[in-house]
C-alpha cells in the first residue's frame, strides 16, 4: 500500500468517526408552540417577548436599549472567523414556548418533553446525585426543582424570569453588572431577547454538597436559544453548578447565545461546569464571566465537544484581595467544527491568583483556537498567573492557533506561560495497534490520555459521560 | 502449527531492499534466536511481521498456523496471536499502564463483554510480582519517564498479560543491566510452552545465557546465512561476525 493510499484510508476512517451522529441528542418532537415570535428581529420582537413574559418595565427598557447596541455593533470579523457572517439573523426564531410555567414535578411535564429529558437521562441524574435541576426546552424551562431542605436553608434556584420578578432586590443589583450589555455584539443580543436560564442565590455560609444542574435543549429548527444565568454566592457559601446542552441535527443553522454572570462574595466559592455537546449546525456564542471578592474563588470547568462554531472565553474578575480565578477547558474540534475558546483573567486586587489550563484536540479538518487574556495592572502587587495551553493534532489537516495576551505591568508579580502542540505519532499508533487496539480505539485512548488530568476535575458522573462522548467521537460506528 | 516465513522480500518506501529472501519456520513449543550485526535486517523482519507501514512486502509470505497474515491489519495480527516486544517502546502520555493493558485485553473480547476487573487486577499483580515491579507502576502512564529497564520489563508484562501464540522479542536485552536481564529472562522463560513459539532477536549472546534457544540463526544483509543449535551462539561470541565476510567472499 502506498503512503497516499494509507493516508486516504485513515481519512476515510476519520471521516466515519466524524459522521457518527450524536445519537443521544439527535431526535426531535413536533413543535406545539402557543407562543412564537416569528422569524427575524425588530423592536416588535422584543415587545412580543416582554408581553408574553409579562416583564416589568425596567426589563423592557433594558431589552430595548440592548437591541440598539446589538444593531450598532459590527460583527467582530476583524479578529474572529468570517463564519460569523453566515448567521442569518432574519431567519432565526427568537422565542418559542408552549406557555406553560416550569413544573415542580416531572409528572406534570408534557409527555414529549418528559420523554426528551428522559432520553437525555436528566430525571435519572437528578435522583442519583443532584441537589436541584432546571430543564429548558427551547425558550422556557419545562421543569425546575430544588430539594426541599435547600429551600428551607434559603437557597433560591429558579428561572431568570422568576428571579427578576420574585427576587428583584437580590437579582437587580447584579444583573448585567458582571457582563454589561455592550460587552460584545452577542451579549447585547442576549440582553435584548433573553429567556430562560437560572437565577441562583446561596445564602451566607451555606455549602451545597451536591451540584445544581441545568440542561438546555433546543428542539425546533432555526431557533435561537438565549438563556441568561445569574448565580450569587453570598459570603462563605459554596456551590457547584453544571450545565449540559444538546440539539438535534437540523439542515439549517441554529443559534445559542447565552450570558452567564457569577458573583462570589467574600470567601465564597463557585464552580461552574459545562459539557457542551451541541450538534454540528449550532453557532454557540456565549459570554461567561465571574467576579470574585476578597478570598473568594470562581472556577470555570468547561468542555466543548459539539457545535459548528463555539466562541467562549470564560473570565474571572478578581476584585477582592486574595481572590482566585481558574479556567480549566477541554475542546474537541472535529471536521466542520471550530472551537474558538480561551479565558480572561482580570486581576483587580493585590495577591490575587489565576490559573488557566486549556487542552484542545483537532481531528480531521477541525480547527481549534485558544485566545487568552491576562491583565495585571501596575498598581497591584503579589499577583500570580499560570497559563498552560496544549494542543493535540490528530492528522495533518487539523489546525490550531494560540493567541495568548498576557499584560503584566509592574514587577511585583509572577506569571508563567507554557504552550505545546503535539501529535499522535505514527510510532505511538503502531505501538497501540500492535497490542490489538484498532485505529479508532487507539486514537480514543490517546485523546483520553491527553486530557486525563483535566477530566479528573469534572464530577465523576460527568467524567464518565465525557469519556463516552470522546470514545464516540473517535471510534465511529466500527467497534 | 508454526509461524512460517517463506522467501520474504521487503523494501523501504524508497525502494531499498532490506529483506532479500528470508525463510524461517518457528513451530509452537520452540524458541528461535536470530543474531546478526547491525543493519542485517533483524529488526525489519520483526516490524514486517507485525505490519509496520514503513515497509513494503514485495514477495514472499508469512503464515500464522497456516493463515496468511499480510491481508490483516496491525491490530488484527495482534489479536490473531502475534506479539512484538519493541526495542524502543512508545510512550502513551496520560494513559495508565493498567488501563492500557486492560484496553488491549478488552479489544480481544466479543462486543458487549467486559473484563472482570477483580480477576484482571489479580492476574496483573501476580505477573508484576514475578517481574519485581512496584504496585505504583499500574498508575504510571505507559512508558512515560520509564528507565530503559522499566520499559523492557513493561513489554514483558504486556506479553504475559496478552498470552500471544507467537512472541517476537526485538533486542530486549539492550540497555538492561544484569539484574534486570535476569528478571526479564525469568518472565520470558515462564512464557515458554508447547503452545507458544518465540523468536528472540539479539546482537549479543548474553541474553541466550538466560534464555536457552532451541535454534540459532545468523542473519546478514537481509538473509539467514547460517542456522544451527545453541552452540552457534557461543561460536559467534568467540569469533564475532568476521566469518560473515569470509562467507560473502566464498
Amino acid at each position: 500500500m502506498s503512503y497516499e493510499e494509507s493516508t486516504a484510508i485513515l481519512d476515510q476512517e476519520t471521516h466515519e468517526a466524524i459522521n457518527i451522529d450524536r445519537t443521544k441528542g439527535d431526535f426531535t418532537f413536533p413543535e406545539r408552540n402557543k407562543f412564537d415570535a416569528g422569524r427575524g428581529l425588530t423592536s416588535a420582537t422584543v415587545d412580543y417577548i416582554c408581553d408574553v413574559k409579562n416583564d416589568p418595565d425596567w426589563v423592557r427598557e433594558f431589552r430595548h436599549k440592548a437591541l440598539k447596541v446589538f444593531f450598532d455593533k459590527p460583527t467582530p470579523t476583524n479578529w474572529a472567523t468570517k463564519d460569523l457572517e453566515n448567521i442569518n439573523f432574519d431567519e432565526i426564531r427568537y422565542y418559542l414556548s408552549d406557555g406553560e410555567k416550569p413544573k415542580r414535578s416531572w409528572d406534570d411535564v408534557p409527555p414529549d418533553v418528559l420523554e426528551t429529558f428522559e432520553r437525555l437521562g436528566i430525571p435519572q441524574q437528578e435522583r442519583a446525585f443532584l441537589a436541584g435541576v432546571e430543564a429548558q426546552f427551547d425558550s422556557e424551562a419545562a421543569y425546575s426543582n430544588v430539594k426541599e431542605e435547600l429551600t428551607k436553608q434559603g437557597v433560591i434556584f429558579v428561572t431568570s424570569a422568576e428571579g427578576l420578578k420574585e427576587h428583584e432586590e437580590i437579582f437587580r443589583p447584579w444583573f448585567g453588572k458582571v457582563i454589561p450589555t455592550g460587552d460584545n455584539k452577542y451579549s447585547a443580543l442576549n440582553s435584548a431577547v433573553f429567556s430562560g436560564g437560572s437565577f441562583i442565590y446561596i445564602p451566607k455560609g451555606v455549602k451545597l454538597k451536591q451540584p445544581l444542574q441545568a440542561y438546555f435543549r433546543i428542539n425546533s429548527e432555526s431557533f435561537g436559544q438565549f438563556e441568561r444565568t445569574l448565580i450569587i454566592a453570598d459570603e462563605g457559601s459554596e456551590v457547584m453548578y453544571m450545565e449540559g446542552c444538546t440539539a438535534p441535527k437540523f439542515e439549517t443553522a441554529t443559534l445559542h447565545s447565552a450570558v452567564v454572570e457569577l458573583v462570589a462574595l467574600k470567601g465564597a466559592k463557585i464552580q461552574y461546569v459545562t459539557v457542551q455537546n451541541w450538534s454540528s449546525n449550532v453557532f454557540n456564542l456565549v459570554t461567561k464571566r465571574g467576579i470574585a471578592m476578597e478570598d473568594a474563588e470562581v472556577r470555570w470547568i468547561d468542555c466543548n465537544i459539539g457545535s459548528r462554531l463555539t466562541m467562549k472565553y470564560p473570565g474571572v474578575i478578581m476584585k477582592g484581595e486574595r481572590a482566585r480565578g481558574e479556567v480549566i477547558s477541554i475542546a474537541l474540534a472535529n471536521t466542520g467544527q471550530h472551537q474558538d475558546t480561551g479565558a480572561k483573567m482580570i486581576h483587580a486586587a493585590d495577591n490575587t491568583t489565576s490559573n488557566v489550563v486549556s487542552k484542545s484536540i483537532s481531528v480531521g479538518e477541525g480547527r481549534s483556537t485558544y485566545r487568552g487574556q491576562v491583565l495585571i495592572p501596575k498598581h497591584l502587587k503579589g499577583c500570580k498567573n499560570n497559563t498552560e495551553c496544549d494542543a493535540l493534532l490528530i492528522n495533518s489537516h487539523s489546525r490550531t492557533d494560540t493567541y495568548p495576551a498576557i499584560t503584566v505591568k509592574g514587577n511585583r508579580h509572577a506569571t508563567q506561560h507554557e504552550a505545546s502542540v503535539s501529535q499522535v505519532s505514527e510510532d505511538m499508533l503502531f505501538y497501540m495497534q500492535q497490542r490489538g487496539l484498532n485505529e479508532g480505539q487507539a486514537m480514543s485512548l490517546a485523546v483520553n490520555g491527553f486530557i486525563n488530568d483535566l477530566v479528573r476535575e469534572f464530577p465523576m458522573e460527568y467524567s464518565v459521560e465525557l469519556k463516552r462522548l470522546i470514545d464516540l467521537e473517535m471510534e465511529g460506528s466500527v467497534g | 502449527m508454526s509461524l512460517h516465513i517463506q522467501d520474504l522480500h521487503a523494501t523501504l518506501e524508497d525502494g531499498t531492499e532490506i529483506l532479500k529472501g528470508v525463510t524461517l519456520d518457528i513451530p509452537k513449543g520452540e524458541v528461535h534466536a536470530i543474531m546478526g550485526p547491525n543493519g542485517s535486517g533483524k529488526s525489519t523482519l520483526s516490524k514486517v511481521i507485525a505490519g509496520h507501514e514503513g515497509y513494503l512486502v514485495t514477495s514472499g509470505t508469512v503464515t500464522l498456523d497456516g493463515e496468511e497474515i499480510f491481508d490483516m491489519s496491525v491490530d488484527e495480527r495482534s489479536r490473531a496471536g502475534i506479539f512484538l516486544a519493541f526495542q524502543y517502546p512508545s510512550e502513551v502520555p496520560g494513559v495508565s499502564n493498567a488501563n492500557f493493558i486492560r484496553a488491549a485485553l478488552q479489544a480481544r473480547l466479543p462486543k458487549g463483554e467486559d473484563i472482570d476487573a477483580v480477576a484482571y487486577y489479580k492476574n496483573l499483580y501476580s505477573k508484576m510480582d514475578m517481574l519485581e515491579m512496584d504496585r505504583k507502576f499500574t498508575a504510571r502512564a505507559v512508558n512515560e519517564g520509564f528507565s530503559g529497564g522499566e520499559k523492557k520489563r513493561n513489554e514483558i508484562l504486556q506479553m504475559m498479560m496478552l498470552e500471544p501464540k507467537y512472541c517476537i522479542l526485538d533486542e530486549t536485552d539492550s540497555g538492561l543491566d544484569i539484574d534486570a536481564l535476569k528478571i526479564v529472562a525469568k518472565g520470558v522463560n515462564a512464557m515458554r510452552s508447547a503452545d507458544r513459539g518465540m523468536l528472540l532477536i539479539t546482537h549479543y549472546q548474553r541474553l541466550l545465557d538466560y534464555i536457552k534457544p532451541d535454534h540459532v540463526h545468523v542473519m546478514a544483509e537481509g538473509r539467514i546465512v547460517r542456522s544451527g543449535g545453541p552452540e552457534l551462539a557461543h561460536e559467534l561470541e568467540k569469533h564475532g561476525y568476521d566469518f560473515l565476510k569470509e562467507l560473502a567472499l566464498a
